[in-house]
């Protein structure tokens, strides 16, 4: 019998705390809709997508509303439309990103993605076509969203395509420099890429997936937080037995939503993302969970130690409150989506090699980082190459969604506006150039720990 | 289907009797009612059963917000199950 006390509690965590489903995502299959024709094929899709979708918005908005709990956002991810799209007799996707966002906007989702490839051991033919597309794609639709994987534990890193994507980047930030380079914030480049993550920019339908499924994204660092801000001189055992129990709370809320989707769209219930996401919205902030946690500014050491107790209590928490997890399951830490982050890197506390570091220990990488705009193709490169390596060797996902944004320098800021947030431009500190290593190019072996059988 | 109904904001005379007149109005039955006044603030939390109700939650919802924001209340109605999975293992 529930108590009025945990009917408060609970209304406390979503009007003081934030506490919010992050996203509910259908995941669509495009495979059948192969065509040579590429006017046919965007046509395929877009009927396939309209009809699966039609109902998503007004589904999560019900749930919204008998709940009483806010869902932020209703996506939908779909096959990578390198694969989906090889048969097309083309030499660009373009109209196929193009017929992605006229399909999203008409089902009113606030992201679509699936604008991907998946190249961590080559390329073929559809995968070069759709690298190629990306600038071209991001500046001309509105909400597609676009990834590229490149790494993977198992197959070691395609460094061809991290010297192209550098370049790729750099390309995409240009077409779009008239709006704070925003083609570049629904980009994110993978390594060891889930094929079943909810979350944006990343998010893709794989190709071991069923037909459709829903899967959810939790949020709730403002929950985390507050249940922390009692614990003043509590130790780690307590800091991470509270945390987990608050992220099973939060995750039985998360498995309640896609349940109900699921049932009520008829579509089977993927997997539940543990992920705690923040907003820029004060008191959403990851970082400032860190902070709660002793660390004076985010960013100053301790702080990697403090986010690695943290994202593994989350899953702790979270595994036992849902039936099915998967996706990035992890802390997030995008700095311009985060406003304790972005006033750590005001402060000077928070830097771009510390964030590397602190990949290592949460999900999932360099994300939302606002660099200067002449940053070169070569240095994104490498910093990509350092975040594909992470993830290589320590089996896990990495990410990095970087912006280089043109005519901006250290001291400026960018908005991007809703949910992508604000951010500083953030130093690359390192002047020396690792042109001669992107140059190299082929493939960095896969590791011996790749060799599990 | 089981609703909690919370109500939040400044006292007066008349509000239990107005949310219930609502409830009954639309043949919703009352289970539980936990009330008290917190610094002049009232704070009550009802649940409420709506199965033979003639009208749907939504529309309950709409009802209830429009009658408390013109005494400046703020009254919730949200399906008993987001508390249940919380707090009930």
């Amino acid at each position: 019998m529930i108590t009025i006390n945990d009917i408060m509690e609970t209304n406390r965590m979503i009007t003081e705390n934030k506490l919010d489903v992050r996203t509910i995502t259908m995941g669509i299959s495009l495979r059948d809709c192969a065509h040579p024709n590429i006017d046919q094929f965007c046509r395929n899709i877009y009927d396939k997508i309209t009809k699966s979708a039609e109902f998503l918005v007004k589904t999560g908005e019900d749930i919204e509303n008998e709940y009483g709990i806010p869902i932020i956002h209703k996506r939908v991810s779909v096959t990578p439309i390198a694969i989906a799209a090889e048969a097309c007799k083309t030499d660009t996707y373009v109209p196929v990103a193009e017929a992605l966002d006229k399909a999203a906007h008409e089902v009113g989702i606030n992201f679509i993605g699936g604008f991907s490839a998946l190249v961590e051991k080559g390329y073929t033919n559809g995968d070069r076509i759709l690298i190629k597309s990306i600038p071209q794609a991001l500046a001309t639709t509105d909400i597609v969203c676009s990834s590229v994987n490149l790494g993977s534990t198992k197959a070691g890193i395609n460094m061809d395509c991290v010297r192209e994507m550098g370049e790729i980047i750099k390309r995409t930030a240009e077409l779009t420099r008239d709006n704070e380079a925003i083609g570049c914030a629904k980009l994110v480049v993978f390594s060891n890429a889930p094929g079943d993550n909810p979350f944006m920019a990343g998010a893709f339908h794989g190709v071991s997936e069923a037909e459709k499924v829903v899967s959810v994204g939790v949020s709730g660092p403002g929950v985390v937080k507050h249940a922390l801000e009692g614990l003043k001189s509590a130790d780690f055992t307590e800091v991470a037995e509270t945390i987990k129990r608050t992220a099973f709370k939060i995750t039985r809320v998360g498995q309640l939503v896609a349940k109900e989707a699921s049932k009520r769209l008829g579509v089977p219930f993927g997997i539940i993302d543990l992920s705690l996401a923040p907003t820029p919205a004060v008191g959403d902030s990851v970082a400032h969970i860190i902070e709660e946690m002793g660390i004076e500014s985010c960013g100053a050491p301790g702080t990697t130690a403090a986010l690695a107790l943290l994202n593994d209590a989350v899953k702790k928490g979270g595994l036992m409150a849902s039936s099915h997890v998967g996706g990035l399951s992890g802390a997030f830490i995008p700095v311009s989506e985060d406003a304790g982050m972005i006033n750590a890197v005001e402060r000077g506390s928070l830097s771009l090699e510390k964030l590397e570091a602190m990949t290592c220990v949460c999900s999932v990488g360099l994300d939302m980082i606002a660099v200067e705009g002449n940053v070169s193709a070569s240095t994104i490169s490498a910093i990509i190459a350092d975040e594909a390596a992470i993830g290589m060797i320590n089996n896990k996902t990495t990410a990095v969604r970087i912006i280089p944004v043109p005519g901006k320098k250290v001291g400026d800021s960018v908005n991007f506006g809703g949910l992508l947030g604000r951010c500083p431009i953030v130093p690359v500190r390192n002047k020396y150039n690792s042109t001669a290593f992107i140059a190299r190019g082929g493939r960095i072996p896969a590791p011996i720990r790749s060799l599990t059988n | 289907m089981k609703l909690v109904v919370t109500i939040v904001g400044k006292d007066r005379v008349g509000i239990i009797a107005m949310v219930s007149n609502i409830l009954a109005e639309n043949n919703v039955n009352i289970l539980n009612i936990n009330q008290n006044i917190m610094e002049g603030f009232f704070n009550m939390v009802m649940i409420v059963e709506m199965t033979d109700s003639k009208i749907k939650l939504q529309e309950l919802q709409n009802i209830l917000k429009e009658k408390g924001n013109e005494i400046s209340l703020d009254i919730k109605v949200q399906h008993q199950d987001i508390f249940n999975v919380m707090h009930d293992v």
